[in-house]
């Protein structure tokens, strides 16, 4: 019995002690603010066990995603390239890094990426995680062109970083992991979902004009744009699939795309669909950029699809080069394709560089 | 000290006797199987894309996708009671490209003995087929349009299938595609018919843990009772109420499901 008695006192101690360790470590969980659609029509977003969303990694991760140590002469941040007035992509073709290399693919938006339940990000969905894709940008050559040791080194050596990171992750010892989850919170928190088309869905009938309703008729009309098959519904706001296509964009590749990544020759030339949000900021477009324009797009899907052996059956009339669009059709297509744009994203205060 | 144990050894004992005096009958747990062949022919995963099927009109095709919707999947005893045999969820989205979705355990465990029938659904039944009600296939993308009003409407609900493929052409390079889309039937604006379709198995034992192996014969969707010219019928046949009722009559010798261990 007296055994049993020192037992419990030695877990009461030890139970303090360990209540001690947490000392200034509090972070205050947050919750992501969900647009009323997603709430009704989506699961609940995709929050890592090991990361949950809070105040300071937030935070953290905003200012991470604006600071150019992260690079390797300390020029270029993350948002150099995702820019929250394009919607977090760059509006040039092909993104520029440090040393002047110019990259093969447009850089992707970074939009509602919380709800990417098949957890394969970016064009060739090499990244199994948003914290797994932070990584790449850093150490690719031909974009920040840096390495993790000294990215680490550079922030631990900084005055704010170290205390930073003890009120977001309970240390001040600086590690790729906890860059990568600080980042990855901040881009959770990019959530759009409230362009006039999703205003028209919750009820306000003026939000919309007679045109936009037209062009949702083409896009949903499996005889017309057929756009629905990827990219989403009334029923799926985020306007896409996740998933990957070859969409008929050349006869063979030189970018195979999730057939580089996976090796398989049934996957080359496919690439991610990426959401139709906020379009109107997102130019160019396609995986390489080769359409400035959103005409060229509907005109790429109504007259200039190629055949190759990868194609997806969801393109059609493939021989006819497409849908074959009237005029009047691809107007109200496109006019409908804007009206996912929501004004607010781009300029959220929330989203914008602290430092 | 040693009482103490002594004690504690005694009561983890007597718990242990406690759970196996139960003497209940033996139960038997249930999981399902989506196995699906061409006429016999197994068909799976590595045809896709690859493999090359000759349907009853002579087409030569091949698979890029097959991801259908099966509901409802009840056990009836004897008695007439039902038992559902739900996965995650009452249905499930079978995608033959991703084999979690061919395979899966339940948490259902039934005594032995003779069962009345065993049925499913394939796709949704009208009560189920609600516009927008399940997250998980709105994320997944399978809306049928329809169901808000001013919107496009074919019937709303979900999709019950997507068979998506090629079929050659006249010449090398010229193969064609063709989308097998299957769900609400539209009459006329606003007049729609239900299309799913009920499978039933009467008559069954189960004496062991029970595989319910759902079985399609994906060469039944071309040929019986109507014989399906792909070179007519390959795009566009969401809208086209012919096509959608033909599917219909050629899915009722699609299914098949048996019992097995």
């Amino acid at each position: 019995m007296r055994y049993f008695s020192i037992l419990l006192i030695a877990c009461f101690f030890l139970s303090c002690s360990s209540s001690d360790d947490s000392s200034n470590y509090a972070p205050t969980p947050v919750n992501l603010e969900i647009p009323p659609l997603f709430n009704t029509l989506l699961l609940p977003p995709l929050i890592p066990i090991d990361n949950p969303q809070t105040l300071e990694g937030i935070a953290l991760g905003r200012k991470l995603f604006y600071e150019p140590l992260l690079s390797n002469d300390g020029t270029q941040a993350c948002a150099n390239c995702h820019l929250a007035e394009n919607s977090f992509t760059d509006p040039n073709r092909f993104s520029t890094g440090i040393n002047g290399d110019i990259g093969t693919r447009n850089t992707m938006p970074i939009v509602n990426l919380a709800w990417n339940f098949q957890n394969n990000f970016l064009w060739d969905g090499s990244a199994s995680s948003l914290e797994d894709q932070a990584n790449d940008p850093i150490e690719n050559p031909i974009e920040m062109n840096n390495n993790w040791p000294n990215v680490v080194a550079t922030l631990q050596a900084t005055e704010i970083y170290p205390e930073l990171f003890e009120q977001a992750f309970g240390t001040s010892t600086i590690t790729k992991e906890v860059v990568t989850k600080a980042i990855a919170q901040f881009e959770r928190t990019l959530i759009s979902g409230n362009s006039r088309f999703d205003q028209y869905l919750l009820g306000d009938n003026n939000a919309v004009s007679v045109q936009e309703i037209n062009g949702f008729n083409v896009f949903m009309d499996e005889n017309r744009g057929d756009c629905f098959h990827c990219h989403g519904n009334e029923f799926n706001p985020l306007w896409t699939n996740n998933a990957f296509h070859n969409n008929g964009l050349d006869a063979s590749f030189e970018d195979l795309g999730l057939g580089g990544f996976t090796g398989d020759p049934l996957d080359y030339g496919k690439f991610k669909s990426p959401t139709l949000r906020n379009l109107a900021y997102t130019a160019p477009y396609m995986h390489d950029g080769r359409f400035a324009t959103l005409d060229e797009v509907i005109n790429h899907y109504s007259e200039g699809l190629v055949y190759s052996n990868t194609i997806d059956p969801l393109m059609k009339n493939i021989a006819e080069g497409g849908a074959q669009l009237t005029d009047s059709d691809k107007a109200d297509l496109k006019a409908f394709l804007l009206s996912l744009s929501e004004p607010g994203f781009t300029t959220n205060p929330a989203f914008l560089n602290p430092n | 000290m040693k009482k103490i144990a002594f004690l504690l050894t005694l009561l983890i004992a007597f718990s242990a006797c406690n759970s196996d005096d139960d003497n209940a009958a033996p139960q038997f747990l249930i999981s399902v199987s989506h196995s699906h062949n061409w006429d016999g022919e197994n068909v799976s995963s590595d045809d896709i894309g690859i493999t090359e099927f000759t349907n009853e009109n002579g087409e030569v095709l091949k698979i890029t996708r097959l991801r259908y919707l099966i509901s409802k999947v009840i056990l009836t005893n004897s008695t007439g009671d039902e038992i559902s045999i739900e996965g995650t969820n009452d249905y499930n989205l079978v995608d033959l490209s991703d084999n979690n979705t061919l395979n899966y355990a339940t948490n259902i465990v039934v005594p032995p003995g003779t069962y009345k029938k065993i049925s499913f659904v394939y796709g949704f039944n009208e009560e189920d087929n609600v516009s927008g009600a399940y997250p998980d296939l709105n994320t997944a993308n399978w809306n049928w349009p329809g169901g808000m009003e001013g919107m496009p409407n074919l019937g709303g609900g979900y999709h019950f299938m997507q068979f998506d493929g090629t079929f050659a052409g006249p010449g090398i390079g010229d193969d064609q595609v063709f989308n097998y889309h299957n769900g609400t039937a539209r009459v006329s604006d606003g007049v729609f018919e239900q299309n799913f379709i009920t499978v039933t198995a009467e008559n069954l034992s189960i004496n062991s843990n029970t595989v319910i192996d759902i079985k399609m014969n994906l060469a039944e969707w071309f040929k019986n009772p109507n014989t399906w010219d792909l070179n007519e019928l390959n795009t566009g046949l969401m809208g086209n109420y012919n096509a959608q009722i033909r599917m219909n009559q050629n899915g009722q010798s699609v299914f098949s499901v048996y019992l097995g261990d």
